[in-house]
């Protein structure tokens, strides 16, 4: 049997979302943002929710997001995503907010808002990324950056006593009586993607259920400012994220 | 139906008409001294009745860029501060601006700078006529006098920030904001429906809901050629404004000999001033600028063909006499008489300024 | 013998040439062009071992540019 025979008498067991339009991201090759992305557009459209859908796109590399998936998009200023996402979803209740943030947007600039909103237990979903750097302004420390991590701030690695500690949000905002779910997930395998996957369902499930705010980490790799190649910066992830920020349900009520 | 007066102060006015003029959403923090608008509004309970949403915010950063997320629906929203929140307000501010975003503000200015004083002031002129974020932009920039001005410069500040899709802001110092006074408040009207919404702001992120485009906001454009067209396009609508939407109050100009101009609660002091003066045969007159800006440029400069000389009178160091300047094109003298701190002055002492800078006016008068 | 047999058709265009769906592939069927590029200057992924393809979708898991589509059939064919 061919590949014809295949694509002719086979069934498709995966095809490119049609909410993921026609354009080419900016990411880097091997970027997570763009595993993310897909899935996000996979499951709005397999959720049936891509009318009511609002996303509010952070500052950083996912500054972008609203150029890809086709819902309705607000660009928030730095940090401001959960506020924004506050205001759309109480005034909008009948839709879905979801806002997309990275480290830098959610764990620093933006940490009273996130946890703020998180707090009220706002029905909305937190996608964060974490890659432990800022990717967009060229690789500095991220406050998710692990000690010893060189980046363009801390090139000879970062120490505790200069720059304090790793800061684990999805531990803190698990411990907020507004949070209904909170896991740590990873996009690096594709039994990774698969749960996931299932994890950003459940957000959004809870967003629709009202049943309070949703926190889905995504510990990331971001190649180009960790200066590895696509495939070792996974390897890189699993062996030194994962001890920090290690995957898994925080909070599931 | 006979009209109802109330007694209120002017930050009360300004909850009681935003609920009336079938405002969407308030998100606040509190601040003195403007924090009855606030404190009002949770009294008042609007979401039971009109579906209003009030919100008491984490910070004043937060508070105005939940403004910024309800504006991006194409919602009625609002906040209020006082002149440190505000500077906090300022990033959400330009980019509620850039986005092309409808949105109420309001300033209940006390002194600065920095944390300053809880009293009155009138020093945030520069930060909301000049810009006050970052980049090119202006706020539509309404200065109540009354406490009923309070009131109807809410639905004014809305209608005219809906019509060119640019924020607005009511710029109130701390006197009107605390100052009780009888206010006829305005007729309730419905919040619009999502059906007008959808009509009125064809650009707002509401869900697809079947449109072909989707509609996303943002501030953000890196090609510097479509950047510049955005610029342009803001550029225009100021200019548009700017030759429609200038508003002002002249009293006893017709004769004016010198022109005394004042904004806000300041006005109504030197409106007593020139009275007292006017009864001693001195002509002065007053104009109040009621959009500072658009600034009435034009109209003082039609005084200063008469006048023979202009007084400002603000509780700042000197902002406003330089648009007042810009206007006379050094046609004739304009000074400035100010009190800072906290510090409001009587019309005695408007006068003794307004004698210390024109003594041939006083010569001239039968005193 | 039932076997599952699979088949991708990947987004030469779209390919950026991260090479995680190399690693991914299970049954060493994707390699990245050694020499060839795409028109944006990537070495693109091409089923090198068509043959071993068995429609798992692991590449299109993780796959950040979304450039797999995957075909699965479950013959009884000799091959």
């Amino acid at each position: 049997m061919n590949r014809e025979d295949i694509i002719k008498n086979g069934t498709i067991v995966y095809n490119r979302p049609r909410l993921l339009n026609e354009r080419n991201t900016h990411y880097c090759p091997g970027c997570s943002h763009g595993v993310v992305h897909r899935i996000l557009a996979e499951l709005i459209e397999e959720m049936g929710i891509e009318d009511k859908t609002i996303g509010i796109a952070p500052v950083g590399c996912a500054v972008f997001a609203y150029n890809y998936i086709d819902v309705d998009w607000i660009e928030a200023a730095h940090g401001r995503a959960p506020a924004v996402a506050t205001a759309v979803s109480r005034l909008n209740p009948d839709n879905v907010v979801f806002t997309y943030q990275g480290d830098g947007d959610l764990a620093a600039i933006g940490t009273a808002e996130t946890i703020h909103a998180a707090n009220r237990g706002e029905n909305i979903v937190i996608i964060f990324i974490n890659n432990a750097i800022y990717g967009m302004t060229g690789g500095q420390m991220a406050p998710t950056t692990l000690l010893g991590q060189k980046t363009a701030t801390t090139p000879y690695g970062r120490k505790a006593d200069i720059n304090g500690y790793p800061i684990k949000m999805s531990d803190l905002l698990a411990q907020l009586d507004g949070t209904c779910f909170v896991t740590r997930q990873a996009v690096h395998t594709p039994a990774a993607v698969r749960k996931a996957k299932k994890a950003i369902r459940q957000a959004f499930e809870n967003a629709i259920a009202k049943r309070g705010t949703s926190v889905v980490e995504i510990v990331s790799t971001c190649n180009s400012g960790w200066k590895l190649s696509p495939a070792k910066s996974n390897e890189w992830m699993a062996s030194n994220m994962f001890e920090k920020y290690p995957l898994g349900d925080l909070k599931n009520i | 139906m006979a009209e109802e007066i109330k007694l209120m102060k002017g930050n009360e006015a300004i909850a009681h008409a935003a609920i009336r003029y079938g405002c969407d959403g308030y998100f606040g923090y509190p601040i003195t001294p403007q924090s009855e608008v606030l404190e009002t509004l949770e009294e008042l309970m609007p979401w039971e009745t009109t579906g209003m949403v009030v919100l008491q915010a984490e910070s004043e950063v937060a508070a105005i860029n939940m403004v910024y997320g309800g504006a991006a629906t194409g919602k009625a929203v609002m906040t209020s501060s006082s002149s440190p929140g505000v500077s906090l307000k300022q990033e959400g501010i330009s980019y509620i601006a850039a986005a092309e975003l409808p949105a109420l503000i309001i300033n209940v200015m006390r002194g600065g700078p920095g944390l300053g004083t809880i009293q009155p002031s009138q020093a945030d002129y520069f930060q909301a006529t000049k810009g006050g974020g970052h980049g090119d932009y202006h706020l539509i920039v309404l200065a109540p006098a009354t406490v009923q001005e309070m009131a109807d410069f809410v639905g004014l500040g809305f209608d005219l920030s809906f019509k060119y899709r640019t924020p607005a802001m009511i710029l109130a110092d701390g006197i009107v904001g605390q100052m009780m006074e009888k206010v006829v408040l305005p007729e309730p009207r419905p919040r619009r429906t999502k059906e007008e919404i959808e009509i009125q702001c064809p650009w707002a992120a509401t869900g697809r809901h079947g449109r072909k485009e989707r509609n996303v906001v943002t501030s953000l454009e890196l090609e510097p050629d479509k950047m510049e067209v955005n610029n342009i396009r803001l550029q225009e609508t100021y200019k548009h404004i700017s030759d429609n939407e200038v508003r002002f109050k002249e009293y006893y100009t017709e004769d004016a000999e010198y022109i005394i101009v004042a904004f806000g609660s300041v006005a109504r002091i030197c409106l007593k001033a020139i009275e007292d003066a006017r009864s001693n045969g001195l002509k002065i007159g007053l104009i109040r600028p009621i959009t500072l800006w658009p600034f009435p440029y034009k109209e003082i400069n039609r005084l200063s063909k008469t006048a023979k000389g202009i007084l400002t009178v603000e509780l700042n160091a000197g902002q406003m006499i330089e648009d007042v300047k810009l206007a006379v094109e050094c046609k004739i003298p304009v000074y400035h008489f100010g009190r800072m701190g906290g510090i409001v002055p009587n019309p005695g002492e408007v006068l003794t300024a307004f004698n210390k800078f024109f003594p041939e006016a006083t010569n001239n008068a039968n005193l | 013998m039932a076997k599952i047999k699979g088949t991708v058709i990947i987004d030469e265009q779209r390919c950026k040439g991260c090479e995680l769906c190399v690693v991914a592939c299970p049954t060493d069927v994707l390699q990245l062009q050694n020499k060839e590029v795409n028109d944006r200057g990537y070495h693109f992924a091409y089923t090198a071992q068509p043959d071993n393809c068995i429609g798992c979708a692991s590449c299109a898991m993780v796959c950040p540019d979304a450039c797999f589509t995957v075909y699965k059939i479950t013959t009884t064919d000799n091959i």
